[in-house]
């Protein structure tokens, strides 16, 4: 086997072991969706009037609407998760294991990127596997459809965590993330509410959570969803992932002092 | 055969300077201990080494390959055991030993293979299916000294790897990697600890970014205790 392939057959089984280990991050990871949608979209259901808007063909209940919403909510704690365990990773120094191997570094990160992914589109697939059993499903074939979508924006995601691991300098400093990455991304975005609803309130809003590519990337698996391709969002979906990854790369260059500095 | 050579390298962080035009050169198969207090730049010399960081002045070469221009084989005649503990503590030590062959793209009955082999040169083939969480500090370190030869690494350094230990563990592990040197390993040897210097042990000491003292151990201290004469060495005029 290439040595490039082993590594990433290694790489992925560890983020992979890891994920088994730690059980609580899966019940967690499943548990937030599931309250937003059995809990939070049950009280707003009457609060929000919905029109017909694509890819939906007919009236659709809030409790549909905020599915792929959810679905981007899962890939983007996974993304961050992942950022998480990478900063911890680099605390504890086995990150150092990683970045001496004698193989290219884009690679490397390039494997640790699949790994997060994956764990992220079956947690997603899980959540709406949940979400089907209390009577919240989508056209069959959009299961299939879904999964091109949810890749790419977990990629996208991945990608973001993968570029913020290499900004953040201390684990402590990750409750910021929090604050100024995780909830701006998933308010300013079409994930709880659809973009017309938020152009009515203010022109302003409107326009960042157009421009946000979560918003493109939960537009992606919405249409996805329904077995519809929506190409511009794919296209941004894309071109933000281009964006965090060459940033990331830049990031973990080990002519930036950032990665390792110490004595 | 030059197993590690620094030439001229320098280092700084902004205005601090970590490394100033250090160099000194291993034959292949030395013991080489690297001596100096707590912020002589030690540690970024390793990061050096490694290409955690690239130098801003200086080269590196590891058994005759530049670090900055042929990265790749470079580290891959690299061992290297880190400071701090670096094994994945829920998993086994085999498991821990296969991931790192991995990351040098080294798989199936290859790396069982050189796993074992490793292991019991370190006499640490029966605590392989333990998890490294249960493993005492001495141990843990061995199983780190096994991974870092997985690969047959021309070169191997170790950046204060007896930190924690007890006496008895530490005088272990010296003996062991002092072995290594007898298969043409090139042995650098970070730490600040005099006692784990055999008299013959080639011994550079980094002090205030410079290298202060580089020679034959038993050569440098001279009549005095080892420990004494780098006291003696690194004090600051009054």
């Amino acid at each position: 086997m290439s040595p490039y392939l082993t590594s990433l057959r290694a790489i992925v089984t560890r983020e992979a072991l890891r994920f088994i280990h730690q059980r609580e991050r899966f019940i967690a990871a499943l548990v937030r969706p599931l309250i937003w949608l059995l809990v939070f979209a049950a009280g707003f259901r009457a609060a929000l009037g919905l029109s017909i808007i694509p890819p939906y063909q007919t009236y659709i209940t809030y409790e549909t609407y905020i599915v792929p919403g959810l679905c981007g909510m899962i890939l983007l704690f996974n993304g961050m998760q992942s950022s998480l365990s990478l900063v911890y990773d680099r605390e504890m120094g086995s990150m150092k294991l990683l970045l001496t191997s004698p193989l290219p570094r884009w690679w490397l990160l390039f494997c640790k990127l699949v790994g997060s992914t994956s764990i992220s589109v079956l947690q997603a697939y899980a959540f709406l596997a949940i979400a089907a059993a209390f009577g919240i499903s989508m056209p069959a074939v959009g299961y299939i459809t879904a999964l091109p979508a949810l890749v790419v924006a977990g990629v996208m995601l991945g990608a973001l965590g993968l570029l913020l691991s290499s900004l953040i300098k201390q684990l402590e400093n990750f409750a910021g993330v929090m604050n100024f990455v995780i909830f701006p991304m998933f308010f300013l975005s079409s994930a709880l509410y659809p973009l017309w609803k938020m152009a009515e309130s203010s022109e302003l809003l409107f326009t960042i959570c157009a421009l946000n590519p979560f918003t493109q990337a939960v537009e992606l698996i919405r249409f996805a969803l329904y077995a519809s391709f929506n190409g511009s969002a794919l296209f941004w979906t894309l071109a933000a992932t281009a964006a965090f990854t060459t940033a990331a790369l830049w990031g973990y260059n080990p002519a930036r002092t950032g990665i390792s500095r110490k004595g | 055969m030059s197993g590690l050579k620094v030439s001229n390298l320098s280092y700084n962080y902004g205005a601090k300077t970590a490394l100033d035009d250090v160099s000194f050169e291993l034959e292949t198969g030395t013991f080489c201990a690297l001596l100096g207090p707590n912020g002589a730049g030690k540690s970024t010399l390793f990061n050096l080494l490694t290409r955690l960081l690239v130098a801003q002045q200086g080269h590196i070469e590891i058994a005759g390959f530049d670090i900055a221009t042929t990265p790749r084989k470079a580290l891959e005649r690299l061992g290297i055991v880190f400071q701090q503990t670096t094994l994945d503590l829920d998993l086994t030590v085999r498991q821990n030993l296969s991931y790192f062959a991995a990351l040098h793209g080294i798989s199936g009955r290859d790396a069982r293979q050189r796993i074992d082999a490793s292991l019991d040169k370190l006499g640490m083939r029966e605590r392989a299916d333990e998890k490294a969480r249960t493993l005492n500090g001495g141990h843990k370190r061995r199983a780190e000294i096994a991974r870092a030869l997985i690969h047959n690494p021309m070169v191997l350094l170790l950046d204060e790897p007896t930190v924690g230990l007890d006496a008895a563990a530490r005088s272990a592990i010296t003996n062991h990697v002092h072995e290594l040197t007898q298969e043409g390993t090139t042995i650098l040897w970070a730490t600040h600890l005099t006692d784990e210097v055999q008299p013959d042990d080639r011994l550079v000491i980094l002090h205030q970014a410079n290298v202060l003292a580089d020679g034959i151990a038993r050569e440098i201290s001279g009549d005095l205790p080892l420990k004494d004469r780098i006291l003696h060495l690194t004090a600051v005029p009054a």
